[in-house]
Formats: structure tokens, sequence, C-alpha cells
């Protein structure tokens, strides 16, 4: 991909290379190739099944944990191939950071939670550790409303709070792509809004991978979008063309709603 | 054939399962009723600080009761940290195969096998083997050998219950699999982990058979690892046995029961404490 000069299409951050994963025998993924542009939102839709969580396991390596899981292809993080058996996975992880689908908060105190990643990767000093928890929960939309009760568990935090806390707890190892996975799924829509306001904010500073079962939400803050069909990139390009002029009558009758 | 009504067996499963409580509780506060009954009359503070005389037909229990502190803290000094490493091998750091069955298979049978052929081996082995003779040491080793299966297998499930999200959240924040277990699986497996080191202590307390073929039966208090020790539960059995003193054997009893509930008593509140600390 050369250096593109027009603002539309900044270089790509994460270049996806005929991927292909599998389970046992069977392929999740199938040849799938995408460019993932940096400080943009990239949204990927598709039905259940379709693949969409498996590409984005993929793309921080939480599928190692799978031990019957194999893939094929090249991942280029900023031009170095991650799926490289010597690539050094937990420096990887912290330069990619993972949204679950449901919030899964630590048994711990929502500052404890804010800054386990900092601590894994060494940082001590405690004023940098509460500026680093700050200014999480800040950029996360959530500091005003546990900036009194940074020491009560996160387990008594609100669903829509705990995921914005998910997300805080990622930006706080000040990764440089952040991960999302169906991260509204279990949310009401106001909780919704806010974490959409907070990505919308947030890609100035890092690139953003969002998978949603929310074709709408898609629309409303994706940059570019992709879609998948049982494990098949179906098309991928600026959101406003898929979902007006999409190529495939498949991703038509998607985004339309005809199914899925 | 009719069909009897819901209600009805509803009501009959609620007496039932009402009843079985019932009579275990029963049974439970009938001993420990009997006991105390029997014991707390003798027990006072000149019956657990005074050394024994004539056998322990008079005196107090003192040197037993050192025995009873002394025995289990050196089994749990060697188990614990055993039980737990090869716990958390079984379960973060090897994959579920044929071989991790067998081990686990071994140490459920190990966990069944009768206290006194531990007791036998630890004479054969510790005691003779060794030449460490009868002494605190050999008997520690012995109950540490003894309680493993069961710091094992209990370690085993409270590692197992913890959520896999959270290993899940822990790697994906580039935690390696060392920091996860440290900082995620162990400390949420406490409770579990706690619940079979008071199950092992009970039993260490408990136990005779093993301790008189290990540690022996001195009535002195031990000046080192390598002296001879007898703990309550041996001096009770003697006491009993050789028709001593059955006042002085349920006093002894007593403090028994006592000494176990203050035990777990402890324990949970330590750990309860420890809970807290981590997330108010």
């Amino acid at each position: 991909m050369t250096q593109s000069t027009s603002a539309a299409s900044p270089p790509a951050k994460i270049s996806v290379q005929n991927l292909s994963v599998f389970f046992g025998p069977t392929p999740a993924l199938r040849n799938v190739s995408l460019e993932v542009p940096a400080n943009r939102i990239f949204g990927i839709i598709g039905p259940s099944g379709s693949g969409k969580t498996t590409l984005l396991r993929t793309l921080n390596r939480l599928n190692d944990l799978f031990p019957n899981c194999h893939s094929e292809g090249q991942v280029l993080l900023d031009g170095a191939d991650i799926l490289h058996p010597e690539f050094d996975v937990v420096a990887l992880r912290r330069r990619i950071g993972m949204v679950f689908a449901l919030p899964v908060p630590l048994p711990l105190s929502v500052y404890d939670n804010v800054v386990y990643g900092p601590r894994l990767a060494g940082v001590r000093q405690r004023s940098r550790l509460a500026e680093l928890c700050e200014r999480s929960l800040r950029a996360a939309f959530l500091w005003d409303e546990v900036k009194d009760r940074l020491h009560t568990s996160a387990l008594r935090l609100s669903g829509g709070q705990q995921q914005r806390l998910c997300l805080a707890r990622v930006l706080a190892m000040e990764p440089e792509v952040v991960l999302l996975d169906e991260p509204c799924s279990g949310l009401d829509p106001i909780s919704t809004a806010k974490i959409e306001e907070a990505l919308q904010a947030l890609k100035a500073r890092y690139t953003i991978v969002l998978v949603t079962n929310n074709t709408k939400q898609a629309a409303r803050i994706a940059d570019n979008t992709a879609f998948f069909l049982m494990g098949e990139l179906i098309e991928f390009g600026p959101t406003a063309t898929i979902f007006t002029v999409p190529r495939d009558h498949r991703t038509a009758d998607y985004v339309t709603g005809r199914f899925g | 054939m009719p069909r009897i009504p819901p209600r009805y067996t509803q009501t009959f499963a609620v007496s039932i399962l009402a009843a079985a409580t019932a009579l275990t509780l029963a049974v439970l506060g009938f001993i420990i009723g009997f006991v105390l009954e029997k014991g707390l009359p003798v027990v006072g503070l000149d019956f657990l600080l005074s050394n024994p005389r004539e056998m322990g037909r008079e005196g107090g229990i003192f040197p037993t009761l050192i025995g009873t502190v002394l025995l289990p803290l050196v089994a749990i000094v060697i188990a614990l940290p055993l039980g737990v490493g090869t716990a958390v091998h079984l379960t973060e750091y090897t994959r579920e195969s044929r071989a991790t069955r067998v081990i686990r298979f071994g140490t459920d049978c190990l966990a069944g096998i009768p206290s006194i052929i531990f007791g036998l081996f630890g004479f054969i082995f510790f005691v003779s083997a060794l030449k460490l003779g009868w002494c605190v040491l050999s008997g520690g080793l012995t109950l540490a050998i003894m309680i493993l299966p069961t710091i094992i297998r209990t370690s085993e499930e409270a590692i197992r219950a913890v959520p896999y999200s959270y290993r899940e959240v822990s790697y994906s924040l580039g935690a390696t699999r060392w920091q996860t277990v440290a900082g995620v699986v162990l400390p949420n497996a406490l409770p579990g982990i706690v619940t079979g080191v008071m199950l092992s202590i009970g039993r260490c307390i408990g136990e005779t058979a093993a301790v008189i073929f290990t540690a022996g039966a001195a009535l002195r208090i031990p000046r080192s690892l390598f002296d001879s020790v007898r703990t309550m539960s041996v001096h009770f059995y003697i006491l009993a046995r050789e028709g001593i003193s059955s006042e002085k054997a349920y006093g002894t009893a007593a403090v028994l029961v006592i000494a176990i509930l203050l035990i777990n008593t402890l324990s949970y509140w330590i750990m309860h404490q420890f809970l807290a600390k981590r997330s108010r």
C-alpha cells in the first residue's frame, strides 16, 4: 500500500493478508484480506458465526489460548507479522487492547482495575498510576461518575459503567489499537451513546476496530466497515459506500435488514 | 396409578430434607455437648499451662498443646506450597491429557488411603531409613504427605472455579501466565484453598495412628524439630486406652474441640480480612 497523501485514507495500521483461522479442521475464517487504517474506527458487521470475533481475537492473538486453534496467512502491525511464532505476544497485547462483549471487571477496586495493565508492565510510581487512572477514566467518560469511589469494588458499578471501566482499563495501557467485541450488546441506549461518544473522541489517538451486531451502530460511528458472512469477508470499504451502494447483493440484503 | 398432587410431594420433600438437617445437627450437637459437659469441669488455665504428672493422671496438658500446634504447623508449611504449586501446575500450565487424568486419579486414591499406612511409611522411611527417629520433623513430614492429596484436590477445584473470563481479561491486558496466576487466579481461589487447608489442619490435629508411629508420644516440651512430641489426640488416646484417667481424657477432648472451633473461626476471619482489603 502506498503512503497516501489524502486525509481520507491514512496508512494502514493493520494489514490482514490471506488470513484463514481454523478450530480443529473447521475453518472459522477463510482467506481474509483487509486493511485497517490508522486513527479511524473500523466497523465489522455480520451475523453470528460469521467470524467477526475470531478475526478480532486473532489481532491480539487471544486465540492462542485455544489449543485446537491455528491460523494461516499474515497479520501485519506496522509492517511486522504478529502471527510469527517468535513475535512477543505479551508486548503485542499491550499495543493492541481488547474490550469484551460482556463487561468483566476483575473483583478489585475501580482503581486497581484501571491500573492492572500498567502495573503488569512494571509501572510502580504512585503518581504516575494515579495520573494514568484519571486520564483513562476521563477518556472513557466515566471519571465524573466514579472519582469519589475509586477504591470501592468495581463489581458495584452498573453494567454500562463496568463496560466503560473495561474501556478505561484498556486505555490505561496506552495501546495503539483498541479492539471492541460487541461492547454495547448488553447495554441500554444511554450507556451505548456514552461508549460511542468516547470512541469518536478516541480515534484521534487510537486505531479502533469495532465488532458490532448492531448495524446502525456501525453506520453511526465507523469510518470504514467490513461485512462478514460465514467466515468470509464479503466486502469492505468506507461506511457510506457499504451502506448506500454496496457491490455485493448479500451486503445490501444484510444492511437493509432483509436477513441476519 | 393416581397422580400425587405436587403440593403433597413438595411438602414431603421439604419434611425429608428438614429431617436430614435436623438429624445431622442433633448428632453433632450431642457429641459436642457430651464432650464439653464431661470435659469442661477439668479445663482451666492451670490444666492448659501445667505439665502432666504421673503419665497424665495428674497435672495438665501443656506439652501436648505445644505438640498439637507444632505438628500440623510443620505439615502445613511443607504441604501447602507443594500442594498449591502442584494444583496450579496441573490446571494452568498443562493441558488436559491422559497424564493429568492419571495424576488426578492417583491423588484421589492417595486421599483415600488409611492414615495408618502413611504412619507405617513414615516410620519405615523417615524414622528408620533416614534415621530421623521419632520426632516433630518425622511426624510433620508424614502428616504433610497424608494431607497433600486433599490440599491438591481442593486447591485444584478452587482454581478451576475461577471464571475463565478473568484469565482472558488478564492475558488481554498483557499479563504473562505467571502474572495471571498470581494476580487473578490465586487471590480468587483463596477461599477454596483456605477451606482445604482447614480440613487438612483438622485431620492433622485429629490424627493418632500416623503420629504415634512417627512423632512418638513423649510427654516433654520439644526443644527442637528432632525431639519426640505428643499431641492432644494421642494424649487422649493413651489416657483412655490405658485407663489412666478418663477425667483428664475428657478434659483433653474438650480442649481439642474448642481448639478446632477457634482455628476455623480464626482462618475465616483472616480470609475475610484479606478479601475485604482487596475489594471494598
